[in-house]
């Protein structure tokens, strides 16, 4: 499960969804895989007004990886500056900046592959399998 | 036409095979009506990517036939798709029929993030979806019995196969839909104001005919001011009535 599927997940209990504190889920006995894929730049530079940032740097902090900086990127930090790029005159693609490659590696390589997430308004915790959260709860299933 | 994604690594005997529900699905979704009233909604650029829900996802054809044409539907390839499956064999098979999609048709654009084991849209933040895609379980016939579910939703412990009981379990749960055969998309329906984005969120919802679709467009009515619910896709007349259609759902803004 990658992490930016965190973005937009939270507890399946009813009563936690109005508690601020059921979102983000918490990864906890985390085992982490790193899968790569391409960058997509353009996709880095729009997702950026959609991501919980305050919440994804309690994420990585929590699975222990490198600090997010205190506030999100702006699209202009994804992108390396145009006169450091390309020799002048040469048709050329945005090339992607460290902080673009360092939120891809956040975003969407690194996942979970084994562990639990847990709700911190209610506590009940999610395993993950095979890189699969369950969010079966019993009371689903009567 | 658009490529079918490939489901052949699929193990239809306990994941629903693609079907006329799922192909009048791909039909409506890529139709120039629907791709215009997409686009419209989704292909600003400058945009945030909007995220694609599939509850119920299967073999994951439809999901990843939304990934992989995102730019024909939506009009923009930076598509976030997120689906969920009851059914932990469906959950695994959908990733992987996805990832071939995306790999091979979609330019390996869209994003998708990934489908997890759980019941409907419970687990999603609210507000949080853009397009909501749901194939439901609509055969009027009872409910299979959750009990067994914990026991059946994985492979038996220290066993690398299925029982046949357990195929059929899991096969039921993807089309018995109860009285009506509306228990389950009743349940959804009440989710859909809650997990919809509210400027720019639309669900599709597939119904049969024994499911009342003409009812069920009154009531979604009644949610509110401004709530949408018309048919956009049919197939398989019979006697003058749409055995299904696909009905589109959203909130006009005041």
């Amino acid at each position: 499960m990658k992490l930016l599927t965190l973005n937009f997940l939270t507890c399946a209990i009813k009563t936690c969804k109005s508690a601020p504190s059921s979102f983000p889920l918490h990864p906890r006995d985390a085992s982490l895989e790193v899968i790569e894929t391409d960058l997509n730049l353009p996709f880095l530079k729009n997702i950026l007004p959609r991501l919980m940032w305050d919440e994804l740097r309690v994420i990585t902090s929590e699975l222990g990886l490198p600090d997010l900086p205190p506030t999100p990127p702006t699209r202009e930090d994804l992108v390396v500056a145009a006169e450091d790029a390309a020799v002048e005159g040469e048709e050329s693609e945005e090339e992607a900046s460290q902080t673009a490659k360092d939120l891809h590696r956040v975003l969407l390589e690194t996942t979970v592959k084994e562990g639990k997430l847990v709700c911190g308004n209610c506590g009940h915790e999610y395993k993950v399998l095979e890189g699969v959260p369950n969010f079966l709860l019993p009371g689903h299933l009567v | 036409m658009l490529p079918t994604p490939s489901t052949s690594h699929v193990c239809f005997d306990r994941v629903y095979e693609p079907a006329e529900d799922s192909f009048l699905l791909l039909d409506t979704l890529s139709s120039s009506s629907e791709a215009a009233f997409l686009q419209e909604r989704f292909s600003n650029a400058q945009s945030t990517p909007p995220l694609v829900l599939e509850v119920g996802v299967g073999s994951g054809v439809v999901l990843a036939f939304t990934a992989a044409n995102a730019k024909r539907i939506l009009g923009r390839q930076d598509v976030l798709t997120i689906g969920t499956d009851i059914n932990s064999f469906a959950c695994q098979a959908a990733a992987q029929t996805i990832r071939t999609a995306i790999t091979e048709h979609g330019h390996g654009k869209t994003i998708s993030l990934d489908v997890v084991n759980g019941d409907l849209a419970s687990c999603l933040r609210p507000q949080s979806v853009d397009v909501f895609i749901f194939n439901p379980p609509y055969v009027p016939a009872d409910l299979p019995d959750f009990a067994r579910h914990e026991r059946y939703n994985g492979l038996p412990d220290g066993d690398r196969k299925t029982t046949f009981e357990q195929d059929s379990y899991l096969l039921e749960l993807s089309y018995a839909g109860g009285e009506e055969g509306m228990v389950v998309t009743n349940r959804m329906l009440e989710q859909i104001p809650e997990i919809l984005s509210t400027d720019r969120g639309v669900a599709y919802v597939l119904l049969c005919a024994q499911n009342k679709p003409e009812a069920v467009k009154q009531g979604i009515r009644q949610w509110g001011t401004g709530w949408m619910a018309e048919t956009v896709g049919s197939s398989g007349k019979q006697a003058g009535w749409e055995k299904l259609q696909i009905v589109r759902i959203w909130k006009e803004q005041a």
